[in-house]
């Protein structure tokens, strides 16, 4: 028996380390460099955009934010260009509020209806068709929006504007309600709701289900419930919902540029057919832009990129928090 | 005297549930809905569909509130109130849908020819009759761009996945920022964006090629951030086996994780096809849109369907608008059928 043990092989130990082997070394370097791509993307787009718009703030100064001129005059001297987007910038922002006005109202209801209303078949149902919404291709919703929703919209204009004319933002200078920051709108409202619903969905599903039971227990009703337990839990959540929204609608470009009459005025008036938007007036301009010119479209577009960022960075922040905040 | 007199059966009190009563007086309710909207419609100063719907709207929740009151008290008013506007307000959400899908059906097909998936357009007009000339050229043009996005993307978009959930480096919480910002960058930047660092300053010209790479910009995040939904439902349990087996981490992501998370990296990938898919915006400034069939994705101006579209769209004849809403049905069913698959391969993590 002893000899047996003599002649067994002892096995030498084996190394243990907690340092990475080389396998390990080359994926986790490999891995990281993709990682860092998304980085260096984004970082790149800023800056080639950046260098264009440097360019034209240097030729045509500040007022290129707030000027509501788009002017390229040929003289025999050469050509002078006038350009600014105040007009457009002013135009995205009404188009915008009124996307959020009429699409998060809307998303939110749904979302309620989703979370505490809706039976388990329809609820299956409606998410896939929430979460198809925001895979449509942005000209079909453009094409929709001019054929199908200009009509309807145009005579809810004119409906707004025979009641409500007395306050300013519902009046026109002319009757002419077609193509207008209204309609452009409404459609914008559209293409919003699945990234708001989505959002607002996942922020009420997380709403403590103890605080709910409780909130029955008391004899709340359901409504009650949501008043006194679902919205004060979900509400920041909401709003960073919109602010995604918002980031969206400031980007759009095909849909709004097919339903709206894009002017180089300052209009205030929501339901008069003219207004502006940034995106679409790249495209529009685009075809026939040289010199200067294109380099000032290059500029709007930084100036996009920047509002997009800003109000996306926000708005993740603020959805991130909330989320955290229910686990 | 049997013991099975005392037994008393107690069924279990669902007081939630509706009662014929209840069902009756929905049913009740929605009836006179109607009857009280239509009324209106014929003897009052409201017309049309919207005047219907509106009165339809005030009167159901009105007789709704009403009986509420009566059999709950003064309490219902806010919560049958508020229920009425849920119930419109999703409905308002749905009516969209439902009618982008049913019109886009009836004038798309109108226009649907076998000639269209066979020629292109380089012998015919927008301008012509749908019978004359095809987007056969648009459809090979929308493959080869989502091929090369897709080549170019997904690998990009899960290793950036696996960054964020396996090797949790000191820059993980950056790059989670900077997927997200990046998911915001509007499509029209992207275009723009590849317009100025390759059209204007390498050898890549307007092609198939610098489309592509404007559509990665915008698929990468999609692809980053559902993958990384998908690596995160991996149980912890499997690496921490693959790692106490001996296993370097490299082995256990390759042969462990992944293949565990194929079908959800399969969706990834899908769902980040049928957001590109119908991007026109970046096309504009990419592709340039052809009449004639060009299959090399390097060189030449290309089309597209979206840009079929679009250019049909901005013609505005009938012949060309027919044409853009046959081509936007084609689009909308490759992404329709994209969406259907994903979500059937990913079916068991959607809940």
């Amino acid at each position: 028996m002893s000899t047996t043990l003599e002649t067994a092989p002892i096995p030498t130990p084996r190394a243990l380390t907690t340092n990475p082997r080389t396998s390990d070394k080359i994926f986790r370097g490999v891995v990281t460099g993709f990682g860092m791509t998304a980085l260096l993307i984004l970082t790149l787009i800023g800056l080639f955009l950046s260098v264009r718009g440097i360019q034209t703030l240097h030729t045509q100064g500040f007022g290129f934010l707030t000027r509501y001129s788009w002017e390229v005059t040929q003289t025999d001297s050469g050509t002078t260009y006038n350009m600014g987007i105040g007009a457009m910038l002013l135009g995205t922002v009404m188009i915008s509020i009124v996307a959020l006005v009429v699409g998060v109202p809307l998303s939110i209801a749904m979302a309620l209806f989703l979370t505490f209303y809706a039976p388990a078949r329809i609820k299956t149902f409606l998410v896939s068709i929430v979460d198809l919404m925001a895979a449509f291709p942005s000209v079909l919703f453009g094409l929709w929006g001019f054929f199908v929703l200009m009509p309807m919209a145009t005579y809810w204009a004119k409906l707004i504007f025979k009641y409500l004319h007395w306050i300013p933002a519902f009046n026109a200078p002319q009757y002419f309600f077609e193509r207008s920051p209204f309609i452009a709108g409404l459609v914008l409202a559209i293409m919003i709701i699945p990234i708001v619903t989505s959002v607002a969905r996942e922020v009420f599903a997380q709403t403590p289900l103890d605080r709910i039971q409780a909130a029955y227990a008391l004899g709340s009703t359901k409504w009650g419930v949501i008043k006194a337990v679902v919205f004060p839990f979900g509400s920041s959540g909401v709003v960073g919902g919109a602010m995604l929204g918002l980031g969206r609608a400031f980007g759009e470009t095909v849909a709004v540029y097919t339903v709206l009459n894009i002017v180089f005025k300052g209009n205030f008036h929501v339901l008069y057919g003219a207004g502006g938007n940034v995106a679409s007036m790249i495209i529009l301009k685009w075809g026939e832009a040289t010199g200067d010119e294109t380099t000032a479209l290059l500029a709007a577009g930084f100036i996009l990129f920047l509002l997009t960022l800003l109000v996306n960075l926000g708005a993740n922040f603020i959805v991130r928090n909330t989320l955290k905040s229910g686990k | 005297m049997t013991t099975t007199a005392n037994v008393i059966e107690v069924k279990p009190r669902k007081p939630w549930k509706a009662t014929p009563t209840d069902r009756a007086t929905t049913a009740f309710v929605l009836l006179m809905g109607l009857v009280i909207a239509a009324a209106a419609v014929k003897f009052t100063g409201l017309s049309g569909k919207l005047g219907f719907v509106f009165a339809f709207v005030i009167a159901a929740t009105a007789l709704e509130v009403f009986f509420s009151i009566r059999k709950y008290g003064r309490k219902a008013l806010g919560d049958s109130i508020a229920t009425s506007l849920i119930y419109v307000g999703a409905t308002a959400t749905f009516l969209p849908v439902a009618s982008i899908l049913l019109i886009t059906l009836k004038n798309g097909v109108k226009g649907l020819r076998w000639n269209l998936f066979t020629t292109d357009m380089f012998n015919a007009s927008f301008l012509d009759p749908i019978g004359n000339g095809g987007l056969l050229h648009a459809l090979i043009g929308t493959l080869l761009l989502i091929v090369i996005a897709m080549i170019l993307s997904v690998p990009m978009g899960i290793m950036t996945a696996l960054y964020l959930t396996e090797i949790r480096g000191k820059g993980s919480n950056l790059i989670q920022f900077v997927v997200q910002a990046m998911s915001g960058v509007p499509s029209v930047v992207a275009g723009l964006f590849i317009f100025t660092s390759v059209i204007l300053i390498t050898p890549l010209k307007t092609s198939a090629a610098a489309g592509a790479l404007a559509l990665t910009i915008l698929m990468i995040p999609t692809v980053t951030r559902t993958s990384q939904e998908v690596l995160l439902l991996v149980p912890g349990d499997l690496r921490e086996a693959g790692l106490a087996m001996g296993a370097t981490q490299w082995k256990t992501v390759a042969t462990i994780v992944v293949p565990a998370a194929r079908n959800g990296l399969i969706t990834a990938t899908i769902l980040g096809v049928a957001r590109i898919a119908g991007e026109t915006a970046p096309l504009i400034f990419t592709i340039g849109g052809a009449d004639k069939l060009n299959l090399n994705p390097f060189k030449d101006y290309q089309s597209a369907l979206p840009f079929y579209v679009w250019k049909g769209l901005t013609l505005g004849t009938p012949e060309s608008i027919q044409r853009s809403w046959s081509a936007i049905l084609i689009l909308l069913i490759l992404v329709l059928a994209l969406f259907t698959t994903a979500r059937t391969l990913g079916g068991r993590r959607m809940k």
